[in-house]
């Protein structure tokens, strides 16, 4: 019984990371995904950043869940994620100025990252403190993965950097295009194009038809 | 008018509902903001200390002072309009090591914010920091890196003119190669806009602060204890 508890927890936790990442499967939050992805650095942060306010506010909305009445819910929603996108504010500020200044407005606009109300709508809000601040964490760690995905790309080909390490050497002729906007685009294409052939070479060797996939 | 939707909440409860969550929300914050105010203060003290000291290499003290049109005094207390900040440095002995100003100028995506040397011993302009921009990577930031552009700003001539009311030679920003005098910028081949910023920034400012700041350079000679 409890073996079936801890599968469904990890299942819980997985669900973010694989099946259901944001980034690649569900392609929520793109506005930090494509702006903040020059380097690996401000990936990193600014998906720690978000994961920390998604676990918080998933974690209190859930909590208050049973005394939220559905009619002011989205409200109550917003105001617990703007709280905790203000207190992650103030701590990348105390934390690091040179983060802050790469991340610019894109910290407060975590208010509105669809993955964070998502996430306190569609699970939060029906689930106990615990299982909904799991299922947040998975999330959180498969929107890290998607921003590094992006980042460590955009940083090696457009800077010839990791983290800030050169990589190769003074000769390396940056390929500037990468860490400008349309890069993004064309990194999150390539990633996108590799998911789905992965996904579609999946689905013809189960070839087991009807099995629910949905969109 | 029409039939009120059934099994709706009372007003009473939403408001309640929404009151409690905003106070707990309140609370979070109140204790966030005051839990990272010193760290925070902290890191931008030290990240302008660094910014000038990086200006004027033999800095190793600074105190700010602010220039207003009667004359100029430490800051502190409340600052009046019109007044020019800027940032006197002082050597390890204690002596006059250079002052350090901001200032900023549009560029090609937005305002370039920078900070500036001024040596009194060769009225000139003696180093260049970038504060903030967000021009173009690998074209416009060519200003923090291109050594042939930093080497304008080694000594930038921005004399008084006999009156000590403005410049004697307006700092400006030439095509790239037909730098001819001192007072000259050579602007970066392909950054001509950035690089204009640069120019037009250190202008403004210096026609503002230096005409105040010249005449009173006796007050800022020693460190005041």
């Amino acid at each position: 019984m409890s073996d079936l508890a801890q599968a469904r927890t990890f299942d819980e936790f997985m669900e973010g990371i694989w099946r259901q990442n944001p980034v690649f499967v569900m392609v929520l939050g793109m506005c930090p995904t494509l702006a903040v992805t020059v380097s690996a650095i401000n990936a990193l942060s600014m998906g720690l950043a978000t994961g920390f306010v998604l676990v918080c506010s998933c974690g209190l909305v859930s909590l208050v869940r049973n005394i939220v009445p559905k009619e002011v819910r989205i409200a109550t929603y917003i105001v617990i994620i703007a709280t905790f996108v203000t207190v992650v504010d103030y701590v990348i500020q105390a934390v690091s100025l040179a983060v802050y200044d790469a991340l610019g407005a894109f910290i407060q606009l975590i208010v509105v990252n669809c993955i964070i109300l998502g996430r306190a709508e569609a699970h939060a809000s029906k689930h106990p403190p615990l299982k909904a601040m799991v299922n947040a964490l998975g999330m959180s760690i498969g929107f890290v993965i998607g921003l590094l995905a992006l980042g460590v790309v955009r940083e090696i080909l457009g800077a010839g950097t990791l983290f800030g390490f050169s990589l190769f050497g003074a000769n390396f002729q940056p390929w500037v295009v990468m860490v400008l906007p349309p890069g993004g685009f064309i990194v999150l294409g390539a990633w996108l194009l590799l998911f789905a052939a992965l996904k579609r070479r999946k689905e013809a060797r189960l070839a087991a038809p009807g099995d629910g996939h949905g969109a | 008018m029409s039939a009120p939707v059934p099994a709706s909440t009372p007003a009473f409860a939403l408001i309640r509902t929404l009151g409690l969550v905003s106070t707990i929300c309140g609370l979070i914050i109140v204790g966030a903001y005051q839990g990272t105010y010193d760290a925070a203060a902290a890191n931008r003290r030290l990240a302008l200390e660094r910014a000038v000291f990086k200006v004027i290499p033999a800095a190793e003290s600074m105190v700010e002072w602010q220039a207003t049109p009667q004359g100029i005094r430490p800051a502190g207390g409340e600052a009046t309009a019109g007044a020019v900040k800027f940032y006197a440095t002082y050597d390890a002995a204690g002596a006059l090591a250079g002052i350090a100003v901001e200032a900023g100028a549009k560029g090609y995506a937005d305002t370039v914010r920078i900070l500036y040397g001024y040596s009194h011993g060769c009225q000139c302009v003696s180093g260049i920091g970038v504060v903030s921009m967000k021009e173009t990577p690998g074209i416009g930031d060519k200003i923090i890196t291109d050594k042939a552009f930093l080497a304008n700003f080694q000594a930038l001539d921005v004399r008084l003119n006999a009156e000590l009311s403005a410049l004697a030679n307006e700092v400006k920003v030439v095509k790239h190669g037909s730098k001819t005098n001192a007072w000259q910028i050579d602007a970066i081949a392909g950054a001509t806009v950035t690089s204009r910023a640069v120019g037009k920034a250190i202008n403004d400012s210096a026609q503002q602060l230096l005409p105040r700041l010249v005449p009173e350079m006796e007050k800022l000679r020693k460190k005041e204890s």
